[in-house]
């Protein structure tokens, strides 16, 4: 059984269908809205099935449909429906995920008074990733893109009573927004110069050699081909959304959000997006790549940005000590991987990636969100501390998520795809750069997860919430060994052995061997090694003597005080933008005072002080100088109005005399003119 | 098609009957109101049904009325008058929902507001540019009278810096036409004669009327820097007027610039087009940041109106099918979406809390008070920062797309602009109603609750909301009335002259 | 000297008596006598031109006239209402104390 791409608008439209019966609810409706969203998220999982079905019988075929959205005079603008392996397995995955986190939010927001809401956003958001992910269309693409934008606000500022996650929100959505102006601008220099905006529309589709052709074709200023100018444009997007250098500040933020937004939202999907934007645009992308006299290739910018990511992500995260946020750091390093991976060429490696690190970041943001719950909204592992006892089967699957971040070798699926990662990056001829930062980043993910796993659960409990904690319910358990599961065995899929994964994506023929599963064996070599120096330099710092209490200092920092400083303050990424485009961090701090201040700040694009300083410029010119003229000649005729009063005295006579001056004055005028 | 004049005579009939009702009861005189408006909103749609959409003006009403000077009475309709008309029907329909509690002489309030709407139908149906200018007139005059009498901050100067602009920017059209039907000897007033007149004369004299009509009704577009009656009008006028204010007050000087000043000027556009294209662009800028700084939510909303007719005013500079069908529907867009956000802030909110100050709301937990309002709110404010799935969104989109032919600065300007609207919307949306929990507001903030939002507000929110949703989830409902019009020969020559 | 001269001369005298009696005096009703002097002088230059120029038979002048002695009459007896009024609120009739109406 199959799913045919004129039925595939139905994976996204069941969750919409969810989400508008739980708009429509009212407050008390809990059971129904839950239900519903998981009905219409476990339908749209089997759907989703199909489709991969259907995909993987012709990986090499990309099916269309596509259709008019208006008519602009001189042609439509066309919306449409893709399936290739590409959007199939993605599908899959965030339906899967996406159940799996519906059904433990039963359990992590039972107690919350807006749980019909909850679901109805989380159902919006689903519906909007779907689409996303099943679009043919840039602009649908686009439409989708905006949505799940609009969707992560909303649920960042679940809690928008507290400052923090309403300053969260905002940043969140205003920052991707500014990479999204870049996405705009990409669309529109790509719709004028191509005519059309799908991917794939039968030899005219913007992702086709013809189009391409024409495109590469072109240079525009600086030399650089427009295909080049126009992926960079769009690369902004991802940018955005992806949590990517210099970008990346909004997305730590936006770990405010209640935790299973966390894990859906920015680990799982949605910041996943901008890989996928760039994998999918990858024909676009790569177009440059056969000129040889152009300034700079696209994807080459996407490596170099990918390989700052993610060893800015790891450096930070060594330093945190909110265990969301870790994970947070955490993510924005490991979606530098996946661009690193664009970036050299392999883009099914990132795929691959994308897909494993989904289910384990899942799991252990879920992971995160059990030791939350259970410990009274504790966040903080400094705080925490002795948990593997009191929630042992917690402890055991964010174990395994943790050892497949790291990249524990063999067995785990963090593992392969990272491997894969790490022998593209081997290949790239234009710099080293990706691979030296993909290695580092190794070995500090070791480091840092291994932390936080010791702080966490093994030691003492260093508060009274952690000391108390019980072990979440099953609702919230059963997700978590089913994501561990996965974490495990999608490992399997990609194998150098075996890359099926890789094969179906690409639409290439498989070609497996069991001699392949070492290839490369002396980076694969090296990069255990790392892992285990990572592991155990974790370990000696954090496991063998877990810290006493609370207040006591980190062994790290102890050893280097300043450069922990530096790292636990984010190396002033924060500081640097509340400096230089509009003071954020501070602004969005000072939420209950500085109400011009901080939007001005959100404004970001570089305007920031300046846009502040012009708006109040614009309202004293109105209400000055505009306002002015107005006033002034009402004034005036006031003025006039008054002089002229004063001439009625009221005294008959005055009149007379004037009257009669004004005669005599006549007479004389004509007799001096001569009567006519 | 040969309704729509009707809604034009139904509107001042309506006038005169809720003025006699008035005197009876309150509630007979919005009775009143309510079927005018509807029948002139059902009337357009009646009309819209049997509607061929093609090249050109299709003719309604054509009669000589002062043969002395050529002038007639000559009604005609294409897609983008039937566009305007569908709007001004459904804002005067949710308009007099909004005014459902007024209760300060309703017989005159409704009298004024039915009598501009007759004279807003009047101008999208005239055809001759003298007949178009008296209902021109007849639309400002009752605008006026509602602010002075029913306004509330500054209403005397708000309702009288109203009245100088409109008449000011009247004046300049006014020199402009009378020159050119001096200058020509054109044989009347018909828009196709004044365009051929206009064609005869040199190119000076052409630069010259072209600026004077175009800006002149650019004023009532709120063009930069002619745009600061807009935020004081709109603040002191009473909610229904401020609806129609900014949903189609505003819209009659876009369609003026369109309809009269390029349609007869086509030749001078071209000069003009990269003065006003940066006078909109810095409109769309220069507001947006304005309206950051703002602390009443009104002067929030005010100046993005000026924000978003910037928009209009910037596709109808691009002057390309794309940017100016987009500016179109922007007009309508903007239309519903200024409409219900000044229904919220000035009838669901200001009116319970009597308050609009940032800072006063936030002490509030409004979003727990009036939920529906918040609801309402945050859709509109999504719409308004021209989010996918409501109108603002394929508006805004053919504009770029236009305008990206053009110049691809503009486009990007425009396109910060987009961002800046992005952040005043949401500190608006963020700090009017979700200020703060009920849980952490005072205890005197919860003890007091606020009258339940009525059914009217909740008919006229839900008519708009839906209004805006369709348009933007089937943009082609309304381009495809507006891009054939565009094709007609009447457009031919601007359209030309903007390609690049 | 011709006809014409000599009525012109004495509508001119009338015209001053009147002028100056209205100028000067401060009673209202001696005001209004001063009035109709100056508009009975204007009624003789009428008469005057009519009965000398070039087209006695036309009778234009006779017209214009009948209609001023209209209106004085009409103005008379507002004027002479007004002077009631004015007594009595007044209990006098002197002008240069009725400045109520002033600007």
């Amino acid at each position: 059984m199959t799913l045919s791409v004129q039925h595939l608008w139905l994976i996204p439209a069941l969750p919409l269908a969810a989400a508008a019966v739980g708009a429509v609810l009212p407050r008390s409706g809990r059971v129904p809205a839950a239900s519903a969203a998981i009905a219409a998220m476990g339908a749209a999982f089997v759907l989703s099935c199909l489709a991969l079905n259907g995909a993987l019988a012709d990986p090499a075929r990309h099916a269309v449909h596509n259709f008019a959205w208006f008519d602009l005079g001189h042609g439509a603008v066309m919306l449409g429906w893709l399936l290739d392996p590409l959007t199939a397995f993605m599908c899959v995955m965030v339906t899967f995920v996406g159940l799996l986190i519906f059904v433990f939010s039963l359990g992590y927001m039972r107690d919350d008074p807006h749980f019909a809401r909850f679901f109805c956003f989380l159902s919006l958001f689903a519906a909007a990733m779907l689409g996303l992910l099943v679009a043919n269309s840039l602009l649908l693409l686009f439409i989708c893109w905006e949505l799940v934008g609009l969707a992560s606000y909303l649920l960042i500022g679940f809690w928008f009573h507290r400052p923090a996650a309403a300053a969260a929100a905002k940043k969140a959505f205003l920052t991707t927004r500014l990479g999204d102006l870049g996405f705009l601008l990409g669309l529109l220099w790509l719709y004028d110069s191509a005519g059309s905006l799908l991917f794939y529309d039968a030899g005219r589709g913007v992702l086709e050699s013809g189009v391409l052709a024409g495109l590469t074709a072109q240079t525009v200023a600086g030399g650089l081909a427009l295909s080049t100018a126009i992926g960079l444009l769009l690369f902004c997007g991802a940018v955005g959304k992806s949590g990517q250098f210099p970008l990346h500040v909004w997305l730590p933020d936006a770990m405010e959000g209640p935790t299973p937004v966390s894990a859906l939202i920015h680990a799982a999907t949605m910041v996943a997006a901008g890989v996928f934007l760039v994998a999918r645009l990858y024909p676009l992308m790569a177009a440059d790549q056969a000129l040889a006299a152009v300034p700079v290739h696209a994807l080459t910018v996407v490596a170099l940005i990918g390989a700052v990511t993610a060893l800015l992500g790891a450096v930070i995260a060594v330093a945190q000590d909110d265990i969301k946020r870790v994970l947070a750091f955490s993510t924005v390093s490991q979606l530098g991987y996946m661009m690193l991976a664009l970036g050299v060429g392999a883009w099914t490696a990132a795929i691959f990636h994308l897909l494993t690190h989904a289910f384990f970041k899942a799991l252990l943001f879920l992971g995160a969100g059990s030791v939350i719950h259970a410990a009274h909204h504790e966040q903080d592992i400094r705080r925490l501390g002795g948990l593997r006892t009191r929630l042992p089967a917690t402890y055991r699957t964010f174990v395994i998520g943790m050892m497949a971040l790291a990249g524990v070798p063999f067995l785990f699926s963090g593992f392969w795809s990272k491997e894969a990662i790490l022998h593209a990056a081997h290949g790239w001829t234009v710099s080293p750069l990706p691979l030296w930062a993909g290695l580092a980043a190794v070995a500090l993910t070791a480091f840092y997860m291994t932390r936080l796993v010791a702080e966490t659960f093994f030691g003492s409990p260093r508060s009274p919430a952690a000391a108390h904690a019980e072990e979440s319910p099953a609702v919230m358990r059963i997700p978590l060994v089913l994501l561990a599961g996965c974490a495990i065995l999608l490992g399997f899929l990609g194998t150098p052995a075996w890359p099926w994964l890789q094969a179906r994506l690409a639409g290439a023929p498989l070609h497996g061997s069991l001699e392949h599963l070492f290839e490369g064996g002396g980076l694969m070599l090296l990069s255990i090694a790392l892992v285990g120096a990572g592991i155990g330099l974790g370990w000696r710092f954090y496991g063998r003597r877990p810290r006493a209490s609370a207040a006591a200092a980190d062994p790290l920092a102890a050893a280097s005080p300043t450069l922990m400083a530096a790292l636990a303050a984010r190396l002033g990424c924060d500081e640097f933008y509340a400096a230089t485009v509009g003071r954020l961090h501070a602004l969005a701090a000072a939420v209950a005072d500085g109400l011009d201040r901080w939007v001005l700040g959100a404004a970001v694009s570089g305007v920031g002080l300046l846009g502040q300083f012009g708006g109040v410029v614009s309202r004293e010119n109105d209400e000055g100088a505009l306002n002015g003229g107005f006033d002034a000649a009402g004034a005036g005729l006031r003025g006039a109005g008054r002089s002229y009063a004063r001439a009625q005295t009221g005294r008959v006579h005055g009149y007379l005399r004037a009257l009669a001056v004004a005669f005599v004055v006549l007479g004389l005028v004509l007799l001096a003119g001569g009567v006519p | 098609m040969n309704l729509l004049p009707w809604t034009i005579y139904v509107s001042f009939a309506g006038a005169l009957l809720a003025l006699a009702a008035g005197a009876r009861s309150a509630a007979a005189a919005r009775g009143v109101a309510l079927a005018t408006a509807l029948a002139g909103w059902a009337l357009a749609l009646a009309a819209a049904a049997d509607f061929a959409p093609g090249p050109g003006l299709q003719p309604l009403v054509d009669v000589p009325w002062i043969r002395g000077f050529g002038i007639r009475y000559h009604l005609a309709a294409d897609g983008i008058s039937l566009t305007l008309v569908m709007l001004t029907g459904l804002a005067a329909t949710a308009g007099v929902l909004f005014s459902w509690n007024i209760t300060d002489r309703p017989g005159a309030f409704f009298a004024y507001y039915l009598a501009l709407i007759g004279g807003v139908y009047g101008v999208f149906l005239s055809a001759d540019v003298f007949l178009f200018f008296v209902f021109y007139e007849i639309a400002i005059v009752p605008k006026y009278f509602l602010i002075a009498r029913w306004g509330s901050t500054r209403r005397e100067y708000g309702a009288m810096k109203l009245a100088l602009y409109s008449f000011a920017g009247s004046a300049l059209v006014l020199v402009g036409l009378l020159w050119l039907y001096a200058a020509t000897g054109a044989a009347g007033f018909g828009l196709s004669e004044l365009a051929r007149a206009a064609a005869a004369l040199p190119r000076e004299p052409q630069l010259a009327m072209f600026g004077l009509v175009f800006l002149g009704f650019a004023v009532l577009a709120g063009l930069f820097p002619f745009h600061t009656w807009a935020p004081t009008g709109h603040v002191a006028a009473p909610t229904a007027a401020s609806m129609l204010l900014a949903g189609v007050v505003m819209k009659l000087g876009a369609y003026g610039c369109l309809r009269v000043a390029m349609v007869v000027f086509p030749d001078a556009l071209a000069w003009w087009q990269p003065i006003l294209a940066w006078l909109a662009l810095v409109g769309i800028v220069y507001a947006g940041l304005v309206a950051l700084v703002q602390d009443d939510l009104k002067f929030v909303i005010g100046y993005s109106s000026v924000s978003h007719m910037g928009f209009v005013l910037l596709g109808l500079a691009a002057a390309n099918l794309q940017s100016v069908a987009g500016a179109v529907l922007q007009m309508f867009s903007h239309g519903v979406i200024a409409g219900l956000l000044f229904a919220v802030v000035g009838r669901m909110v200001y009116e319970r809390t009597h308050t609009r100050r940032l800072d006063d709301l936030r002490a509030r937990p409004l979003h727990r008070l009036l939920p529906f309002a918040a609801v309402v709110f945050v859709a509109a404010g999504v719409a308004s920062m021209g989010l996918p799935g409501f109108s603002g969104f394929p508006a805004e989109l053919t504009i770029l797309i236009g305008t990206w032919q053009v110049s691809r600065t503009w486009a990007l300007v425009a396109a910060v602009g987009v961002l800046v609207a992005g952040a005043f919307t949401l500190r608006a949306i963020q700090v009017s109603f979700f200020g703060r929990s009920a849980a952490d507001a005072g205890p005197d903030a919860g003890s007091h609750p606020l009258d339940p939002i009525t059914w009217p507000e909740r008919a006229g929110a839900l008519l708009l909301l839906a209004a805006t949703l369709l348009v933007g989830l089937k943009p082609d409902l309304l381009l495809d009335w507006i891009i054939p019009s565009l094709q007609s020969p009447l457009f031919q020559a601007i359209l030309k002259g903007g390609a690049s | 000297m011709s006809p014409l001269h000599l009525c012109l001369l004495l509508s001119t005298g009338l015209f001053c008596i009147g002028l100056a009696g209205a100028l000067s005096r401060s009673n209202a009703i001696l005001v209004l006598l001063g009035i109709e002097l100056m508009l009975n002088a204007a009624n003789l230059n009428f008469i005057a031109f009519w009965r000398y120029g070039p087209a006695p038979s036309a009778g234009a002048g006779v017209v214009f006239v009948i209609f001023t002695i209209a209106v004085a009459a009409a103005e008379a007896a507002v004027g002479l209402a007004l002077v009631i009024a004015l007594h009595r609120h007044r209990r006098n009739l002197r002008l240069p104390e009725a400045t109520r109406l002033k600007g």
